[in-house]
């Protein structure tokens, strides 16, 4: 248990490094390390198909994306980075304050300990996406197209703007 | 509904996610030279969407069956009378957006995109209105959102990036709601199904299952632009190109936002007075802010935001008839929104402007559109004969008869805004004398078209609408 929180901890970590980072390429570097640490977390919890997927697609794929949509990017100028810092920092300023209130609402209502049941554990892949998730494999497959249309009509502006 | 994994009897429900899945990879199989034509597929898609959809309270769905297509991918599906009026409502909008598409939407390329994406867009639709399981419901809001958002910066201008950004960031916060409140269902019920929900909640005196379920319904409620996360929703609904704002506010948000509701229906019970008043402040909110608009489409986007908020506070009621009446609102409100965003369309192709000061007096050279506008807004505003009229009746007496006086007189009295925001607009652009001369006229056919159809459902409904009500809820 006592690991798991570390983890946990950890993990927020490079979840709020990823935020407050003004360079975008270690907020990328920071996304796939709190996905990592999330993947160990997952296979800590007995879940290794979801760790595998968590593994090759958010911390492997996803970053390799990042990282090639940002080498396409130009650098702002450094003065402007520690203006842009700033004005970060004070976007923020009520993190803490809703961190407090969310503190004082779990302690005002005093959650009791639930009822938590264990979700029956299928350990074969394909039984779950094919016979259990179908309906949200055809969905991902939507999100894909949706998303490779995203591609098509960024990356077409861009080669006419060549022109 | 508590009852809704019971098989409704029809066996067509893939259908609905199949057939416009082949008709987007058959249009993109289209050579170049050819993709014209995908204009008049995705018509008759959205067109045969809402036929079939008007046949199965009607009990003639199965002349479909006979195709056996329904057994293809068994995806598990419910449609049942009600959801089938969501899928109408859906097709109906879809089907004007592509109309207003094809003359707003100037470059070739940029309306093949759309109709690519408005296929995705329905098919995320369709999944929701017919989901049995709140996971699926989340990845099918999650892939309406991204082809929405897609849209909205189809021209990729700052406008609309900027938009973008707000709905982006919101939605991002709603999906974490309902992440956080899907996890906690599935740690107290074993499993994310509608069934297995209504166990944990039935059995669930303590805190989690409730937690869960409110978290979930904040991700809906922000999701559906309900006060107070409504923020993004003016600037998206004015950025957004003229056959986006048709979709968006006719049906997308809503769908993101309340088809979820519609399918926990009863299982809101522990959160009725939330809803109450959420739904009341997005009313009043929404009605006090459109009266202070300058532009056409935001004045339309904040009336959205106040006509939400009567769904929002008809499923908040907790009766059947609440529940009734947040559904045909919700298909009157996405017919008449549709239409007013298809006349915001018009004026701003036959004007070049939808700043209402610029717009004095275009009503005698755009009759037609005037016209429209006006059966659209007394609609809204709960004029009789109008469908608007009955499924507000429906809200005031289902309050009335759950003994919630104060909010049935809100209703009634926000009623008496929204009729006070639309004679403003109906004063400065069609009923008053042009400052100076303005350049307008009526845009073509296919661009009147979709309000012409939209009025005729409107006036045609509130003729029926008694004979309507007890198709759907046979």
């Amino acid at each position: 248990m006592l690991t798991l929180v570390f983890l946990l901890l950890i993990m927020v970590g490079f979840a709020l490094w990823a935020i407050f980072t003004n360079l975008l390429l270690r907020a990328a570097i920071a996304l796939a390390l709190t996905s990592a640490t999330l993947t160990i977390i997952m296979f800590r919890l007995d879940a290794p198909y979801a760790g595998a997927f968590e593994l090759s697609v958010c911390a492997g794929l996803i970053p390799v994306i990042f990282i090639s949509v940002i080498s396409l990017l130009q650098r702002i100028p450094l003065p402007e980075q520690i203006e842009r810092r700033q004005k970060r920092l004070k976007r923020f300023w009520y993190l803490p304050l809703v961190l407090l209130a969310i503190g004082w609402l779990f302690y005002a209502i005093k959650p009791v300990p639930g009822n938590f049941i264990r979700p029956e554990i299928i350990n074969d892949v394909r039984v779950v996406l094919w016979d259990q998730r179908r309906l949200d494999l055809f969905g991902q497959i939507l999100a894909l197209l949706a998303g490779a249309y995203g591609v098509t009509i960024l990356f077409k502006e861009n080669k006419n703007n060549d022109h | 509904m508590v009852d809704d994994w019971r098989p409704s009897g029809n066996n067509m429900d893939d259908l609905f996610l199949i057939i416009p899945f082949i008709l987007l990879v058959v249009i993109n199989l289209l050579p170049e030279s050819w993709r014209k034509i995908s204009f008049w597929l995705v018509l008759f898609l959205t067109g045969w969407q809402t036929c079939l959809a008007v046949l199965i309270p009607l009990k003639l769905g199965h002349i479909i069956e006979i195709f056996k297509l329904e057994n293809l991918f068994g995806f598990n599906l419910q449609l049942t009378n009600l959801m089938a009026l969501l899928l109408c409502a859906t097709g109906l909008v879809a089907f004007c957006s592509v109309l207003v598409a094809q003359v707003m939407i100037k470059q070739e390329r940029d309306r093949f995109n759309f109709f690519n994406l408005l296929i995705i867009t329905l098919i995320g639709m369709n999944g929701l209105a017919m989901t049995r399981d709140l996971f699926s419901l989340y990845v099918f809001i999650e892939v309406t959102a991204l082809a929405s958002f897609l849209q909205i910066n189809l021209y990729r201008d700052q406008k609309g990036q900027e938009a973008v950004w707000k709905y982006l960031i919101l939605s991002v916060v709603a999906s974490t709601l309902l992440l956080s409140g899907l996890a906690i269902f599935l740690m107290v019920a074993g499993g994310t199904s509608l069934q297995q929900i209504n166990l944990a909640l039935l059995a669930g005196t303590t805190f989690w299952p409730k937690l869960a379920l409110a978290l979930f319904v904040a991700g809906l409620l922000v999701k559906g632009g309900v006060v107070p996360f409504h923020g993004w929703l003016p600037d998206t609904y004015q950025a957004a190109p003229a056959p986006v704002s048709v979709l968006l506010a006719g049906i997308v948000t809503k769908a993101c936002g309340l088809y979820g509701l519609a399918r926990l229906g009863f299982f809101l019970c522990p959160l009725n007075k939330v809803l109450l008043i959420f739904g009341t402040a997005s009313i009043i909110i929404g009605a006090l802010a459109a009266l202070g608009q300058k532009d056409l489409k935001r004045l339309l986007a904040y009336s959205s935001i106040s006509q939400i908020g009567y769904i929002v506070l008809a499923f908040g009621i907790g009766t059947k008839l609440g529940y009734l009446a947040a559904l045909f609102h919700f298909f009157n409100h996405a017919v008449l929104k549709g239409q007013l965003f298809a006349n915001a369309a018009a004026i701003e192709a036959g004007a070049g402007t939808t700043e209402i000061e610029k717009l004095n007096g275009v009503g005698p050279k755009m009759p037609v559109t005037a016209f429209t506008t006006l059966i659209a807004m007394l609609s809204t505003a709960g004029l009789p004969p109008l469908a608007g009229f009955w499924s507000k009746l429906l809200i005031i007496m289902a309050l009335w008869f759950a003994g919630l006086y104060g909010y049935a007189l809100i209703a009634v009295l926000a009623s008496i805004l929204t009729l006070a925001y639309f004679l403003y607009v109906q004063r400065n652009i069609f009923f008053c004398q042009p400052i100076a001369a303005v350049k307008a006229a009526e845009p073509s056919l296919t661009l009147l078209l979709p309000a012409l159809i939209l009025m005729t459902i409107t006036v045609g409904l509130g003729l029926v609408f008694p004979w309507a009500i007890g198709i759907f809820v046979r």
